[in-house]
């Protein structure tokens, strides 16, 4: 267990260092950052300037090694737009993002896991085929689009919610549906066929046969262990509801992290877009690595694995 | 397995795929659409990115105040709509098409790698897909479409060495799967090379399963394309992508929703061809499901 354990974290430290790597190299994608930060009118001096005032002459590891070094200690620079710490923008914005995507997360889990349940125990049944349709159509749907048409329908026509911004928490119901009913699709079926392999296996039999109620069966029994492979998948659904918010927080004129990233990038703000990636993908990191271990807890099997 | 007789011969893969409502539906509506686009300049009644600011926002033909020669009506900029629509469908199908051959050969060939020739190789390519995967992939794909300059051909590279994961997974596994076969083994006892065995043997013998990954990916790319291009960092104005369109009607939804009613609508009607044509496949060519 502990051999499992150290190894998960390895790998999801070599992940770490790669990803910073990665965020860090996007700084440079654009050639020399230091012309980007002057601006098309900018003189060569001003780049030359630049180049020495943010560290740009250094050697490359040299950069990238202080870059990490100081975003370990919770420093990620200056904000070349606002000329304050890109620290400080983050943590005005990162409580929205994170309330849409944990809100949402949860409406989510509330309605798919649910709706498997009642989907396994009559496959092909009315329930299974109108969450199958959901699902089928939700995956055709532009994310941004649907929230416009809600937006338009619920806020323009009948009135009922904002039409944008979250200064009150109204403001939040019609993003965090949209939101969450992109991740009620996959959950939903992992649900429905852990379930319906549970369903099928000689325990739950013989837990029928001693004359348990159904309800007791399918609650203590079987759910326990049809949603063990729902633990993975929904620490990756949480990470997916926390970095792909950028689109519904750009409808819905959400201040948070993802609007923040657009904003930035639109004004070449670039070590904000950099903290950004980094937090966002770390996040993810932490979140499935701590879904593995805890797997790896509830189930034993799981251990010799990875 | 000598005497197969033509009553017991198993349907082909097209005699299944009449069959299957899936298919057909889906396979109906992606041809109707490739259609369209490849014979655009002959459909579209105008051209889609003339202005014509006399005739501004006109609304489509069931709206009073429409003009018949502009049946979905104009844009705020007074440009042809249907025009627009119609020439939205090359950019959407371009891209999903483009993206997913990049990031199909990438993909592929990593997946071919890594479970033909596991241990390191594997292990390599595994973290490979594994840090793919922790990245904020509209971030990302926003931030080096930003930085590496906006055109189409920027847009393809990016989202395709972006992309290749699924691929890649799926590629792995099969390969995994076919490389303890009999005829594998034998193919290395007759000194075949490691080439010809990798892309002329494993290669083919997964082309069903590639293919369901094709239809998912380019359903995926497309929608990518779309909220890139809503965001403002796609497909650069005045190309017509649907994508686009809602993004430049989204200041006049207030009086005319159907700006962006109608390229939201061709978007999920594309993309739902996709996936019930890629579904409908998977049933067709893959294992009985349970």
């Amino acid at each position: 267990m502990v051999s499992f354990i150290l190894r998960r974290l390895f790998v999801a430290f070599c992940v770490c260092v790669t990803v910073s790597a990665i965020s860090f190299a996007l700084m440079f994608l654009s050639g020399d950052p230091a012309i980007a930060i002057a601006g098309a009118g900018g003189r060569a001096q001003d780049a030359e300037a630049i180049r020495i005032a943010y560290g740009f002459d250094r050697p490359l590891l040299i950069q990238y090694l202080d870059w990490v070094g100081n975003a370990l200690t919770g420093d990620f620079g200056q904000s070349i737009y606002f000329n304050i710490p890109v620290t400080e923008i983050i943590g005005n914005r990162f409580g929205v993002t994170l309330k849409l995507g944990v809100m949402s997360f949860l409406l989510a889990l509330v309605v798919a896991v649910p709706l498997g349940v009642a989907a396994a125990l009559r496959p092909n049944g009315w329930i299974d085929r109108a969450a199958l349709v959901l699902a089928v159509t939700g995956q055709a749907i532009p994310s941004f689009w649907l929230g416009l048409m809600a937006i338009v329908v619920f806020g323009v026509w009948y009135g009922w919610v904002p039409i944008s911004g979250a200064e009150t928490w109204q403001g939040y119901i019609l993003p965090v549906i949209v939101l969450s009913y992109y991740a009620m699709p996959a959950m939903m079926r992992i649900t429905r066929s852990g379930m319906i392999d549970v369903l099928a296996t000689d325990y739950i039999r013989a837990a029928r046969a001693k004359g348990l109620p159904m309800t007791t069966v399918i609650y203590r029994h079987a759910l326990r262990n049809a949603v063990l492979p729902l633990v993975s998948l929904a620490a990756v659904q949480l990470g997916l509801l926390l970095s792909g918010s950028i689109v519904i927080e750009s409808v819905f004129a959400l201040n948070g992290l993802g609007r923040l990233a657009w904003e930035s990038l639109l004004r070449s703000d670039l070590p904000v877009v950099q903290a950004i990636i980094l937090i966002l993908s770390l996040l993810y990191v932490a979140l499935t690595t701590c879904a593995d271990i805890l797997n790896a807890i509830l189930d034993p099997r799981l251990r010799g694995a990875a | 397995m000598s005497d197969i007789s033509a009553e017991t011969r198993p349907a082909t893969v097209w005699q299944k795929s009449l069959r299957n409502s899936g298919v057909m539906i889906g396979g109906s509506i992606l041809l109707l659409i490739v259609l369209v686009a490849v014979f655009a300049p002959l459909l579209a009644p105008h051209d889609p990115v003339a202005q014509d600011l006399t005739r501004r926002l006109l609304p489509p033909f069931w709206h009073d105040r429409s003009v018949p020669e502009h049946l979905l009506g104009t844009d705020h900029l007074g440009r042809d709509y249907l025009s627009r629509m119609i020439y939205g469908a090359r950019i959407s199908l371009g891209v999903g098409l483009g993206v997913t051959l990049v990031s199909g050969v990438i993909g592929v060939t990593l997946g071919l790698l890594a479970g033909y020739f596991g241990g390191w190789v594997d292990m390599v390519i595994s973290f490979a897909i594994t840090t793919r995967l922790s990245l904020p992939i509209v971030l990302v794909a926003l931030a080096a479409v930003a930085l590496g300059g906006a055109s189409l051909t920027t847009l393809i590279t990016v989202l395709g060495l972006l992309l290749w994961d699924r691929f890649a997974v799926v590629a792995r596994a099969a390969t995994q799967s076919l490389r303890h076969q009999e005829f594998i083994h034998g193919l290395r006892a007759i000194g075949a090379s490691r080439a010809r065995i990798l892309f002329l043997e494993i290669l083919p013998n997964m082309q069903s399963m590639i293919l369901v990954v094709v239809t998912l990916e380019v359903a995926n790319v497309i929608l990518l394309e779309a909220a890139l291009s809503f965001l403002g960092l796609g497909v650069r104005p005045p190309t017509p992508s649907w994508g686009l369109m809602i993004s430049e009607g989204r200041d006049n939804i207030l009086f005319d929703p159907w700006l962006i009613a109608l390229p939201g609508s061709a978007l999920c009607l594309l993309v739902l061809a996709v996936n019930l044509f890629g579904d409908g496949m998977r049933d067709i060519t893959g294992p009985a499901r349970r």
